[in-house]
């Protein structure tokens, strides 16, 4: 007799949930490897991806379309030159971009994303910052194409700002909505009132993008499936930001265990992720030091360079920086704050 | 004459701080304050100043033709391209601080004589008023420029509505303007808004690519044309650089404002308000008119 967890869904006889996955490694994979992914990397991995049933495949710079630049880093393979290839080789899947506006314009780069043939646009903004996203969502929804509105950084907003910028995104034409973790700060429980909450304000899907800091995000991505969300995203191996996000070829294994349908062929998969491994992946995310602390503080990990710098000045343990700049909700930009700690930090300790 | 008579239409945060700006000028004397909403927290500020309001848009400059010589349009890019003919036949002045690239592109530390034989006068974008400034050195002081970049980052509070819809424009505007003023190969525009509180200052940074970098001539020109922008802005401050840093010229301003409207963090409404009275005034002493102080 099979135990609960193991049941396939025609023996549990229910209806069986589905679980819309989105594999970023060809977009958040970029950040690992300082965007230098190849064209011949792109089509290779496209292939195998494709065959194993990978609803969405992700590609670009890892700030998504229009990103490439001396501030964030260069592609090595340019925007134009990765969507075709990706195009030519994706016959099942749905090719998918992310864009950030502020980085990319309607113009200059969704437009010709949307002529190379992109299938799903997913426009992005800060958790508190919807509204810089209306026109370029309703511009690829006038073109036909599959939008999800995505929020980033969202364990910096409170549930109900969170679900207020949502709702913007689904008004203004989004036809999902995808939280992100991006520093990998959530633990189950956090992810699953989120999701509960975002399910009750809005009535269009709702899925979940994690980071891996805390080792939670294949436990956080299970969390958003029980508590309704209907989109997850994983990367093969983990293949991101930091510490990475959730293993794509764990996370479908578990969802499978649990019942929910992938359209995903497990065994093809662990094939894509093994040649990804080989041929793409210079060094597989592991949760360093560095990332437990940037996910327990909740700060961007951008700035553990800066932070290790000042706290070395200052003479302070540059974890109780972090910390401390978690309080006060840093984001990126506000590195100032950074000299600002450490000094207050150094005075408090030769006052003890 | 005495002062010039000016409009502000737009009254949101860039045509609020604008009226601040305006109504402290020795040039300058206003002669409406134009919007679309009476209750709007600019008018309500207007209306505290004692300046004459209007909700009914450019309907107003169309019935009263009067009431102004010189149009400052502090709306959006969209709405600036339907105002702009109109303006343009009642001969009206026209100062266009949205990004809808309509009049002359004007910075007026590097180009506020050429701007003042137009009747349209664009003044680009925040960021362009920040970086235009330093491209510009940086094509006095090297022959070939391959790439710009430039990023700034702006308090999300201090940017409205008109700004949020108005990204693209900002940024295609900005990357225009850049290009222009230093005939680099290519170029590009960043916009981070940035919701962080205390809010944080507006900041710019250039990023420039160029075979053999010569910052001893760089230092020198971008010192001269610094101190020109000081002028009419006192908040704009070279932070960081100009240095090279792996293969790249890197400068970085901070933008203080004056605090007229917004606090001094949003230093994006001074540079560009600040530039914008700039060119009113210089274009009041063409006209003969009298300074009242």
């Amino acid at each position: 007799m099979l135990e609960s967890s193991e049941r396939s869904p025609s023996i549990d006889g229910g209806p069986t949930k589905t679980v819309l996955i989105s594999d970023p490694s060809l977009r958040d994979g970029n950040h690992a490897v300082k965007h230098s992914l190849t064209a011949e990397q792109i089509a290779e991995y496209c292939r195998a991806s494709d065959a194993a049933g990978v609803p969405i495949i992700e590609v670009g710079h890892g700030n998504g379309i229009g990103a490439s630049s001396l501030q964030l880093g260069l592609s090595a393979c340019p925007d134009e030159v990765a969507l075709r290839v990706a195009r030519e080789n994706l016959k099942r899947s749905r090719l998918g971009i992310h864009i950030i506006p502020g980085f990319a314009t309607i113009e200059r780069d969704l437009s010709r994303a949307i002529d190379l043939g992109v299938d799903v646009v997913r426009v992005a903004s800060h958790c508190t910052e919807a509204d810089l996203t209306e026109r370029h969502i309703g511009y690829a929804r006038q073109k036909g194409r599959s939008v999800f509105g995505v929020l980033m950084m969202s364990h910096m907003a409170s549930v109900e700002v969170l679900v207020e910028e949502a709702r913007k995104m689904e008004s203004y034409g989004a036809e999902g909505f995808v939280f992100m973790d991006s520093s990998g700060h959530y633990l189950p429980g956090d992810v699953a009132r989120r999701v509960t909450a975002l399910r009750a304000g809005l009535s269009i899907p709702v899925g979940f993008h994690a980071h891996n800091n805390l080792g939670m995000a294949i436990a956080n991505s299970i969390a958003a499936a029980d508590a309704g969300a209907t989109m997850l995203d994983g990367t093969v191996r983990g293949f991101g930001a930091g510490a990475g996000n959730a293993q794509l070829e764990v996370l479908v294994a578990v969802l499978h265990r649990l019942g929910y349908a992938t359209g995903i062929d497990l065994y093809k998969l662990l094939d894509a992720a093994d040649m990804a491994e080989k041929k793409i992946i210079e060094a597989v995310p592991t949760i360093s030091s560095v990332s437990i602390v940037s996910g327990l503080s909740g700060v961007f990990s951008g700035f553990l360079k800066p932070v290790m710098r000042v706290a070395a000045e200052y003479r302070v343990d540059p974890r109780d920086v972090f910390f401390e700049l978690g309080r006060r909700k840093v984001v990126a930009g506000q590195e100032d704050l950074i000299i600002e700690v450490a000094s207050e930090l150094a005075k408090t300790r030769s006052a003890a | 004459m005495g002062q010039l008579k000016v409009a502000v239409i737009g009254s949101g945060n860039i045509g609020t701080d604008l009226l601040i700006k305006v109504l402290r000028s020795p040039y300058l004397k206003c002669g409406a304050f134009i919007g679309r909403n009476l209750s709007s927290p600019g008018m309500s500020k207007a209306v505290k100043l004692g300046v004459l309001v209007s909700d009914e848009s450019i309907g107003f400059i169309e019935k009263n033709p009067d009431c102004c010589d010189l149009v400052f349009d502090a709306t959006s890019a969209l709405d600036h391209r339907r105002h702009a003919p109109i303006l343009d036949q009642l001969g009206k002045i026209v100062i266009d601080l949205t990004p809808a690239q309509v009049g002359v592109m004007c910075s007026p530390a590097v180009n506020i004589d050429e701007a003042l034989k137009s009747r349209n006068i664009n003044m680009i974008t925040c960021g362009g008023q920040a970086s235009i400034p330093l491209a510009y050195a940086l094509s006095l002081s090297h022959k070939e420029i391959d790439y710009i970049e430039v990023v700034s980052s702006i308090a999300s509070r201090s940017a409205g509505p008109a700004t949020r819809r108005n990204l693209d424009e900002y940024i295609h505007t900005t990357q225009d303007a850049l290009k222009h003023f230093s005939g680099a190969g290519s170029t590009k525009a960043i916009l981070n808004l940035n919701p962080a509180q205390p809010c944080v200052n507006m900041q710019t940074t250039l990023l420039a690519q160029v075979s053999n970098p010569d910052m001893e001539a760089y230092r020198l020109h971008l010192s001269a044309v610094v101190k020109n922008v000081r002028r009419y802005v006192p908040g704009y401050e070279v932070i960081v650089g100009p240095t090279v840093e792996n293969g790249r010229v890197v400068v970085m301003v901070r933008v203080r404002g004056l605090g007229d409207y917004l606090p001094a963090y949003a230093g994006n409404l001074d540079i560009i308000n600040c530039a914008a009275v700039a060119v009113a005034e210089a274009h009041a002493r063409k006209l003969g008119a009298v300074p009242v102080h």
